[in-house]
């Protein structure tokens, strides 16, 4: 049985379409990323499998159970942690699990031992006495997650889990998802970082409404289809204008340190040392690379424009 | 670099009772520059970026922005600085144009002047075609295009940018560093905090705050080259690692 099987779903807000009849299975024990533009529908698909919005057409069930008539009953084995603000700030850390723990009615002899687990993992102890609001934003992300964990929930549905997280937090973060779902847990979770993305199980990719693409990170890779070059160089603006310009070219991507390119046919040898001459020498390396869940994303943008 | 100095911080520190959120940071940062601002959270970067606006008084050291002093003459820096927090309100409930005016306004801008400040705004920024549609209705990459906007209304010589692309999808915050690039180019100083590496690589410089003190500031080239690793999210991960692990 499936954790979440999404058939033919579809929203609306007034004129909108918010998420266009889309069909979608998370299997028990995954680690599902979604992504996708702003805008595509990504939050109303998951308060929708939350039971937070009633389907206006097709059906979402988790567990097997429907999200329009069986909303406790899915509440109480999911988790859900919204994409801004779920805490209290004016609580402490420790106040915050209780009240979570309080509408969830976890028994209190059990509440002491799942607040140690949750202590541990989160490492938050030496700060259970602070209020939320003066947390770190790393800090605060790991007590949200805390909190939706009170009630050990079998479903996570995390929403940008890591807005506004630093590189070593979000690093932890992603540790502590990994050993969430090697309890055994199901996480449907959407990120705007790609690098986060490639460590899911699988990844749907969500634009305007509709899933595109569904499939392992890898074999997402590989079926992109483009001859796709890392470039390296002195003076990336430069090259890349360069290359935009060029009429064998797709795309071209900033990335960081480097300049990817979609070619549409395989350049030479002799057009690439062209190319450096052209670019005064600024252009200094090129290779063959395989896409990046980023390049994927970036991608299939580009077509559905 | 060959461009005037347009801030400048000498030892400056910042304390909360006991907790020294900023300590005896140094930095001098020039026009049509793009510098970065990085730390990991509660690294006393909002601290330090809340002095330079004028909006929080040093506790010790001293510094000026635009040549004038962050101590004294606070009133007269909010005039030459633009300020994009993350958290920002935009009113929601107002279209695109209607932001534009309320903060024309709010900064004395003259009717006209606001009115060709929006004209030359829309263009550069590329909003027009969004200009009368609700800010609530609109996706977050245009949210933050705005805010921009908003922030340089009253064309100041310095801007702030508080994390601007934090949630951002990966073509949007393209989108948005075009703009950046745009706005240092026109001959602005760009202060630009994020936690996004290969924006980092973006700046010219980079400086790195770790519990309240600056632990690096170079150029990402050269700070790559320094600690022997093939990335920023490598020099990040590898200093605050170590700095925490010191404690």
């Amino acid at each position: 049985m499936p954790a979440i099987e999404i058939r033919n779903f579809s929203k609306n807000y007034g004129d909108i379409q918010a998420v266009k009849s889309i069909n979608l299975t998370i299997r028990e024990g995954e680690l599902f990323g979604l992504i996708g533009p702003d805008g595509a529908g990504k939050t109303t698909l998951m308060r929708s499998i939350c039971t937070l919005l009633v389907p206006d057409s097709g059906s979402i069930l988790v567990d097997d159970m429907d999200v329009t008539n069986h909303v406790a009953e899915i509440r109480s084995i999911l988790g859900y942690m919204p994409q801004r603000f779920s805490l209290y700030q004016d609580l402490s850390a420790e106040q915050n699990l209780q009240f979570f723990a309080d509408i969830f009615s976890v028994p209190l002899e059990e509440r002491e031992k799942r607040l140690k687990e949750l202590y541990h993992f989160s490492r938050l102890e030496p700060f259970k006495k602070r209020t939320a609001g003066a947390l770190s934003g790393g800090m605060k992300q790991k007590l949200a997650l805390s909190c939706a964990l009170i009630h050990t929930p079998n479903i996570l549905v995390l929403d940008e889990p890591t807005f506004g997280v630093d590189p070593v937090s979000r690093q932890e973060f992603w540790e502590i998802l990994h050993s969430i779902k090697k309890e055994g847990k199901t996480i449907f979770v959407s990120t705007a970082y790609m690098d986060e993305a490639d460590q899911c199980d699988r990844v749907a990719l969500m634009s305007s409404g509709k899933i595109v693409n569904c499939d392992t990170p890898d074999k997402l890779k590989e079926s992109f289809k483009f001859l796709l070059y890392k470039l390296e160089g002195d003076n990336l603006r430069r090259i890349n204008e360069f290359f935009k310009s060029l009429p064998n070219i797709l795309n071209t991507q900033l990335f960081g340190d480097s300049i990817h390119v979609n070619f549409k046919q395989n350049p030479s040898e002799d057009e690439w040392e062209h190319w450096k001459k052209e670019t005064n020498q600024v252009l200094t390396n090129w290779q063959r690379i395989t896409p990046s869940i980023e390049d994927i994303f970036l991608n299939v943008e580009e077509k559905t424009e | 670099m060959n461009e005037a100095i347009t801030v400048k911080t000498n030892q400056l520190t910042r304390r909360f009772g006991k907790f020294v959120a900023v300590d005896q940071v140094s930095i001098e940062v020039y026009q049509k520059e793009i510098f970065g601002f990085l730390g990991a959270n509660g690294a006393g970067k909002t601290t330090m970026i809340r002095m330079l606006c004028g909006l929080l008084k040093p506790s010790d050291g001293n510094g000026t922005v635009a040549g004038l002093d962050i101590k004294t003459q606070s009133e007269i820096i909010k005039q030459n600085i633009g300020y994009m927090s993350q958290k920002f309100s935009l009113y929601e409930d107002l279209t695109i144009s209607e932001n534009i005016e309320f903060y024309g306004g709010v900064y004395g801008l003259s009717r006209e002047k606001i009115e060709q400040k929006k004209d030359e705004l829309f263009k550069q920024l590329r909003l027009n075609e969004y200009a009368k549609k609700y800010t609530r209705d609109l996706p977050l990459g245009i949210r933050q295009r705005l805010a921009l906007g908003s922030a340089l209304l009253h064309d100041p010589p310095i801007i702030f940018l508080d994390e601007p692309t934090s949630g951002v999808d990966p073509k949007a915050r393209r989108g948005f560093w075009d703009l950046i690039y745009q706005t240092a180019e026109s001959g602005k100083t760009v202060f630009v905090t994020t936690h996004y590496m290969d924006e980092a690589e973006y700046c010219h410089r980079i400086s790195i705050m770790q519990q309240g003190k600056l632990i690096a500031l170079d150029s990402p080239a050269h700070l790559r080259e320094k600690y022997q690793k093939k990335s920023m999210q490598d020099v990040f991960i590898s200093l605050v690692k170590t700095e925490v692990g010191g404690n």
